[in-house]
Order: C-alpha cells, then structure tokens, then sequence
C-alpha cells in the first residue's frame, strides 16, 4: 500500500535526521514531535480557531452571536435541559458504578476477568450498534414496551421521549465511569480498612471514613468525564430523542446542517467549549485537594 | 487481606448482576433481532431466517460502507501510530513545560465534545474541499483517534528504562539500531493497543463522517445511521451482531490467554 510506503519513509527520514553527532540531541524532541503537532494543528486546531473566529465576525464583528444565543429563550432552555440529562446520566452511572466497580476489587481473578469483560463489551464496541439496540429495546413492539404492558403500563413511550435518551445514554456511558472508578480504587490499600478497624471503627465507619474519600478522585474522574462527555454527546439524543426535546449537540447540528449557519454554530460550540474547559479546570483543583491527605500513605 | 473487609456482602452482589444485565442485555438482544423472519423489530421474533444476512452480504452499499470503513480504519491506524509513538518519544525528551504544551496540542481533539470537534472539522474542510472524498475521512479520523497512540504509548514509556538505550550505545549501536533493535520492541506493546484503539476510533466514528459523507461515499456507522432513521430494517440487527461478535473475538481472547497464563 502506497500509504504504509510512505509512512515507513517518514519513520525512517525522521530517525536519519536524529542519526547525527551528539549536539543534534536537544533538536531530537523537536523533531520527533513535530509531525504530530503539525498535523493535529493544522486539520484541528485550525478548524477549531476557525469555528470560534467566525463566531466573533459573522455576519458582523462583535458579540452579536453571543447576544442572540444568550438571549434566545429556545437555545437558553436547551442548554439547559442538556445540563438536566448531563446532570442526572452522571449521578445515575456513578450509583450503578460505584458498587460494580467496588465489588470489582474483591472478588477473584476470574470473576473480575468476567466482570471486566462486561464492562470491555460495551465499551468496544460500535456507538451505532449500542444505539440500534436502544431503538429496537424501545420501539413499540421491543421487549421493554412489551415487558410494560405485561405489568400493565400501557401508555409508556420511550423512543422520542427525554426519559428514554437519559437511559439510553446511562448505558452507553457507563463503562466511561467504571472504568476510572475501578483504576482508583485496585489501588487502594485494604489493609487500611483492617487498620481502622482495629482502632476500633465499624465496617460502615471504616468505609465512610477511610475508603471513600480514598476512592474521591476516581469519583471525580469519572463524573467528570461523563458529565462532560454527556453535554457533547449527539448520536444517542439525536436518533432516540426528538426534534421537540433535543439536545445542545442536534442544535449545533441543525444549525451546520440545514441552515449552514457556522457562525451561529460556532457561538453556541464556543459557550460549550468554555463551560467544558472550566469544569476541567474546577474538577483538577478539586481532584488535587481530593488527593492529597492521606493517600500518600496508602500507595 | 484480612477476611472480614474482603467478603462482598449479598446486596452487593446483586447490585452488581443487575449492572452487567444492564450493561450487557443490550447487546444480547440484537443477535435474535438480526434473525427475525419478518421486517420488524419484534422481540422475540415470530420466526427465524437468514434473509437479512443474505440481504447484508447481497447488497453493494453496506458491502461498500464496511470496505471503506476497513481500510479507513487501517490507514488511520498506520498514520497515528507513526505519528503518534514519535511524538510520545518527543514528549520525553523535551523539557516538561513545553512538553506539557505539545502534549495539549495533542490531546484536544479527546477533550472536546464530538459535536463541536465535528462541525470545526467540516466548516474548514469543506473550503480545502476535503468534503464527500476518502481523504477527508482519512483526516478527520487521524486527528480525532491520534491522542489515543500518544496516551497509550506514552504509558508504555513510563516504565520504559531508558538505560537500555544507553548501554545499546555504549556498545555501539547507532539511534536508529537503538530504535529499532531495543526501544521499539520493549514498547509495542504500547504501540499495537495504541494503532488498536486509532483503528477502532475510526471504525466507529460517525459524528464528524455524518458531516463530511456523501452519497458517493459512507462508512459503515454513517449507512447505518442513515438506516436506522429511514426505516425499520433488521438488516442494521446483522451488522450490529456482526461488530459485536468481532468486538467480543477481540475483547475476550487477550483475557483467555492472559488467565490461561497464570
């Protein structure tokens, strides 16, 4: 193939550069790292910078974008209901997660392989498929509207509806926190528990005060993540929600796609983008102060 | 480990049966679906049949979605993880403060909401008129999956003791025998999850191909999208079972040999 080819001389170009007497060495990061960073800037960055500036200047220069998104009621009220399903996927994965995660690092290897699997299923595999199966679990003759009907709930509906993409999304978005929340806590010292424990501490105690501020910052890795990954997320709004009660990610959508208004795309991206910057930021510092007390000792 | 901390209690145990139900019941019911005798959606189905498999497998454009896809999907993988382990490389040997910069840099397109990272992409590549064509696929996917490589192979230098290239040195071997003969061997590992995890980034990316497809070419997650919004079609059950039964080949065999090991 003509690309392998390629990238086998780039490899090779690049190592024949680095192949020179020893003052090159300092060059050598440089230009080891310079061919990702172009690309990366060049094919994101630049579109990304693209997308904002035409925000600030189109149709006119100036904050005009701004003003009409943040003073349109519509947009206001979407932005807010994709808070509301950010708010409440995150708490739901973090209740389903947290013991699954927990049990995770107790039990033996191969009910944790099983487990693990569990997990890595989902988490591999394609967005669509999951997707599918969520349309066809909701549609009017799947098994969750049939199972309803049987217990006698007949005027449910789920595809189309808010409560239907909430579930949806929980699932397709669990693995994202299980994940973070099992990497912190296998590196919990347990013998801490036995520790508190001999002091004198219940077993409720000894978790409340001992395990789970341990476990924190995998708790706001994970939270993080999927609260973050919710406010963007588009497949799962857009093919099992509905146009009445869409999304930020359909809005910045319909706005590209069917009216190719970029600028006012960019804008509502923008408000997006600083909301998900600041949470990155807010959740670092809390992760850091998470962190420090005692699990210095624990590791 | 003492005992009394590490006996799960009942209540645990059932929390955790109901979560892997809902993590995994999902899936397991689009394998009968892709079954179905009838075009619906019914479950379980009123019969069986092979019909949508032979309608997957007779038909040109989800032959056509799945081959691009594939291809795509190996191309992203060769561009990221040439240009991403030389990068996680460069990352070491950079000064931490820039590094952290250049690792921001390659980092963003993770950060980013999908949507937004999707729209920018379009808006710019539809004035270098990389919209409808296989390299703005190409692109668009290299860019989105090459964090990935960079995070996995920067993990796999983290352990990576770079004495093993200086005592290659000494005796001898030039940078890129060092590369080749020590590093390089010492970190595929890190390297094969990372051109793993670029392939499989594109194989399942749809936002940013919803935007950039045309008529003239889709990928499978695109026509698939396209299906599930025009009509009740189980032919969608036999692609997703199709991916699931790849993805569970793909997931369980590294933990069966990794158990079977021990």
């Amino acid at each position: 193939m003509a690309e392998k080819r390629l990238s086998a001389g780039t490899t090779t170009g690049i190592i024949t550069l680095l192949n020179r007497p020893r003052g090159v060495t300092a060059i050598g990061g440089w230009v080891l790292i310079a061919p990702a960073v172009i690309f990366v800037a060049v094919c994101f960055i630049v579109p990304l910078t693209s997308l904002i500036a035409r925000s600030f200047v189109e149709p006119t220069p100036g904050f005009g974008q701004y003003v009409a998104v943040l003073g349109d009621a519509t947009t206001m009220r979407i932005l807010g209901r994709t808070f509301s399903v950010a708010f409440q996927v995150t708490l739901v994965t973090l209740i389903l997660g947290y013991p699954y995660a927990y049990l995770m690092t107790l039990v033996s290897t191969r009910t944790r392989t099983i487990l693990m699997f569990l997990v890595l299923l989902p988490f591999w595999s394609s967005l669509m498929a999951r997707t599918f199966a969520w349309i066809a679990l909701f549609h009017p003759e799947g098994v969750v509207l049939s199972a309803l009907r049987v217990v006698g709930l007949h005027e449910v509906e789920l595809l189309g509806t808010q409560l239907g993409v909430t579930i949806a999304m929980v699932q397709v978005l669990l693995p994202f926190m299980v994940l973070p929340l099992y990497s912190t806590m296998s590196g919990i010292d347990r013998r801490l528990l036995d520790a508190a424990s001999s002091l004198g501490a219940s077993k409720l105690r000894a978790f409340v005060r001992v395990y789970a501020p341990l476990s924190l910052p995998g708790v706001f890795a994970g939270s993080v993540l999927l609260f973050i990954m919710s406010l963007g997320f588009w497949v799962t709004p857009r093919l099992i929600g509905s146009p009445q009660e869409s999304l930020v990610g359909q809005l910045i959508e319909t706005r590209v796609g069917k009216l190719l208004d970029f600028a006012g795309a960019g804008a509502i991206s923008t408000v997006l983008l600083v909301i998900t910057v600041l949470l990155l930021l807010i959740s670092a510092g809390a992760m850091r102060r998470a962190s420090r007390p005692i699990s210095g000792g624990a590791r | 480990m003492s005992a009394q901390h590490s006996r799960p209690g009942f209540a645990l145990r059932i929390w955790a049966v109901l979560v892997g139900i809902v993590l995994i019941a999902p899936l397991a019911v689009v394998v009968p679906l892709s079954f179905t005798a009838k075009r619906s959606f019914k479950f379980p189905p009123d019969g069986y049949s092979i019909e949508w498999y032979q309608n997957f497998f007779g038909d040109a454009a989800w032959l056509q979605a799945l081959w691009n896809s594939v291809w795509i999907g190996l191309v992203v993988a060769v561009i990221c993880s040439v240009l991403g382990t030389l990068a996680a490389l460069g990352i070491q040997r950079l000064p931490a403060r820039i590094a952290a910069i250049a690792q921001g840099v390659l980092l963003a397109p993770l950060i980013i909401p999908g949507i937004v990272s999707a729209v920018a992409i379009y808006s710019v590549f539809l004035k270098w008129k990389l919209n409808g064509n296989a390299m703005g696929f190409v692109l668009a996917h290299a860019v989105l999956a090459i964090p990935f490589v960079v995070v996995t192979v920067n993990a796999s230098l983290a352990g990576y003791d770079r004495n093993l290239d200086r005592a290659a040195a000494s005796l001898g071997a030039g940078r890129v025998r060092v590369f080749m003969r020590v590093t390089l061997p010492l970190i595929a590992p890190g390297v094969a999850a990372g051109a793993l995890f670029a392939f499989i980034t594109s194989f399942d990316e749809v936002v940013a191909a919803m935007f950039l497809q045309s008529p003239k070419i889709r990928t499978l997650p695109v026509e698939m999208f396209v299906s599930v919004t025009n009509e009740v079609d189980p032919t969608i059950a036999v692609v997703s079972t199709l991916i699931l039964a790849v993805t569970s080949a793909v997931v369980l065999v590294p933990a069966l040999t990794r158990s079977r090991q021990r």
